[in-house]
């Protein structure tokens, strides 16, 4: 790195020689600001939602519950865009859908018929065997394929998809508020809380509910097979460094939202210039960026946990 | 009217039955310790009287008052050892039953919550995670949710398994206790010196039953040479 430059309003360049990272600030307040503030709202509520499902998926040994709903996902887009549904519209094919196949896999697995994880791994490959065939014979272009799998609609959202997208996910966040307590005591111990009379089947049909629509809503900003990775690392991370329940839920949450706006500013200020490309300007798409720094969340995470174990054994030792 | 009855249960799994023609009931300030070796059927019978498990055959009646008051103490273990859960939490939802549709818990509940951690002298604790506990620990916090659960009923699987003799002894004190101040209690036990000193009723289970009835007639000599008739 020799130069720092900064030649446009609010642009920093950071120049490698062959490479250059250049923070685009400017886009934050230019033409594009509209389309980077719909992706925000919508993509910060869907993290948050997911994050906090997450908690009791993963606990539930559920996590792949999101893998599979996602893969079902993809079937229904391919569906709905047969049917000829513009793309504000699938959401009406594809929630239904989805809600469907989530009820039916947790009935599956809870059941005991199948085990959870090949009854998910059946749907998975099925649906999106069937969705690729589906996308074929009516003949629509790579480009659905590819953002109903890696998500790079989330740029392209207009205000009816917002508004729709905004409201499912609130909902969401109500309804997970409301039952808070009812979760915690049927995921903790299922057996007392059916003592206690409480709903358990109902509540673990309501959060197959929950996630499906969740999932249906991070589809379009992630992308259906990387939508699973908002429910799982949040939760994961947060159990590394909270011990109640509802302490794990809360950072879940946080860190969620936080890992998707430094994903999202990763992946709209930041661009990169290579020398074998010419020096045009190349980007990283949303989806990979919003996953790669929770990844990176995680990492953080697990390293926190073990320098406080290890602080805690040294206390201990002395 | 009794608060639990069966009437000629069978109960089983799958279609195999685990425990034969079992009649029993359990009237208001009862103290039912239920005895038998492992695999007699004890936790099926307590599943059951639950409703967790339809009987194959035979007649089971609860009072419908006991809806919202039964306090379960599990023989398993709850969750799975990673679950985040501080002691406190677990313990309040206890008070989920008294809630019905209500989905937050108030300031009577936390206050209940509070008062039975103290009760089992896991106050201190009621911060630390769930997980790290000792079994011993683990077990009084349990019992303290079972109790902000239980109005009428207490129903306890093998509640003294982890404990050591001195807090074993404590549990029985206090569950004891509890039977005084008028709380109905069945209890599943491997301990027949308290159970025969503390309970007002003995249910021993075999293949069938082998006993029920007040433990002043429970004649524990004969029952045993009954039970290992049958197995040899
Ligand atoms: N879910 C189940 N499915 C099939 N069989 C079961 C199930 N649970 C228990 N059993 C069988 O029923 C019988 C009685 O089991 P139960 O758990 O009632 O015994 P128990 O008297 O409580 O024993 P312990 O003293 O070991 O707790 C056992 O033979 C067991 O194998
Ligand atoms: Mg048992």
């Amino acid at each position: 790195m020799n130069a720092l430059t900064a030649p446009p309003l609010y642009d920093l360049i950071l120049d490698f020689g062959g490479a250059r990272v250049i923070f685009s600030f400017k886009i934050l307040v230019g033409v594009i600001a509209p389309i980077i503030l719909k992706a925000l709202a919508v993509g910060l509520l869907t993290s948050v939602c997911a994050a906090m499902l997450g908690v009791p998926l993963v606990l539930k040994r559920y996590s792949m519950i999101g893998d599979g709903l996602s893969h079902t996902g993809f079937f229904a887009v391919a569906v709905a865009a047969a049917c000829g549904a513009a793309s504000g519209a699938q959401i009406y094919i594809t929630l239904p859908l989805v809600i469907a196949v989530a009820v039916v896999l947790l009935l599956l697995s809870e059941s005991g018929k199948f085990k959870g994880d090949s009854a998910i791994a059946m749907i998975c490959t099925g649906a999106v065997a069937l969705g690729y065939i589906i996308f074929s014979l009516s003949s629509k272009g790579t480009g659905d394929v590819c953002s109903s799998l890696f998500g790079t609609a989330i740029l392209a959202l207009n205000m009816d998809d917002v508004a729709v997208s905004s409201v499912l996910a609130v909902g969401v966040i109500v309804v997970f508020v409301t039952l808070y307590n009812k979760i915690f005591s049927v995921t903790f111990d299922p057996a007392f809380s059916k003592s206690a009379g409480a709903p358990v089947k109902t509540v673990n049909v309501l959060l197959a509910v929950l996630t499906a629509v969740t999932v249906v809503v991070g589809m379009k900003m992630i992308g259906s097979i990387m939508i699973s990775a908002l429910v799982v690392f949040p939760a994961l991370a947060a159990m590394r460094v909270s011990k109640s329940f509802k302490g794990v839920i809360i950072v879940s949450a946080c860190l969620s939202a936080v890992c998707f706006l430094v994903g999202l500013f990763f992946a709209t200020v930041v661009k990169f210039q290579f020398r074998s490309g010419g020096f045009a300007d190349v980007q990283i798409p949303v989806g990979p960026s919003v996953v790669c720094v929770n990844v990176v969340a995680l990492i953080v995470c697990i390293l926190v946990r073990k320098v406080k174990t290890a602080r805690a054994k040294k206390k201990a030792a002395n | 009217m009794s608060l639990i009855s069966f009437e000629k249960v069978t109960l089983g799994y799958e279609g195999q039955p685990v425990v034969k023609d079992l009649t029993f009931e359990v009237n208001k300030g009862d103290y039912l310790c239920v005895l038998g070796q492992n695999g007699s059927g004890k936790s099926t019978m307590m599943k059951a009287l639950l409703g967790f498990l339809a009987p194959m055959s035979g007649r089971i009646t609860r009072d419908p008052k006991l809806k919202n008051a039964i306090g379960y103490l599990p023989q398993q273990e709850p969750a799975q050892s990673d679950f985040p859960a501080s002691v406190y939490e677990v313990v309040l939802s206890g008070c989920q039953n008294r809630k019905g549709f209500f989905p937050f818990y108030n300031k009577a509940d936390r206050a209940l919550c509070e008062e039975k951690m103290a009760l089992l002298g896991i106050a201190d604790i009621a911060g630390r995670s769930f997980k790290d506990l000792s079994g011993g620990q683990k077990q009084r916090a349990l019992l303290a949710r079972a109790l902000c659960a239980a109005g009428d009923l207490l129903l306890l699987d093998e509640p003294a398994a982890a404990l050591d003799p001195v807090a074993a002894e404590e549990l029985y004190v206090l569950v004891r206790a509890l039977h005084k101040k008028g709380m109905t209690v069945i209890m599943i036990s491997h301990d027949p010196e308290r159970a025969i000193r503390d309970a007002t009723h003995i249910l021993h289970l075999g293949q069938e039953m082998l006993y029920f009835g007040p433990t002043a007639d429970y004649d524990r000599p004969a029952i045993l040479k009954r039970e290992r008739g049958e197995i040899t």
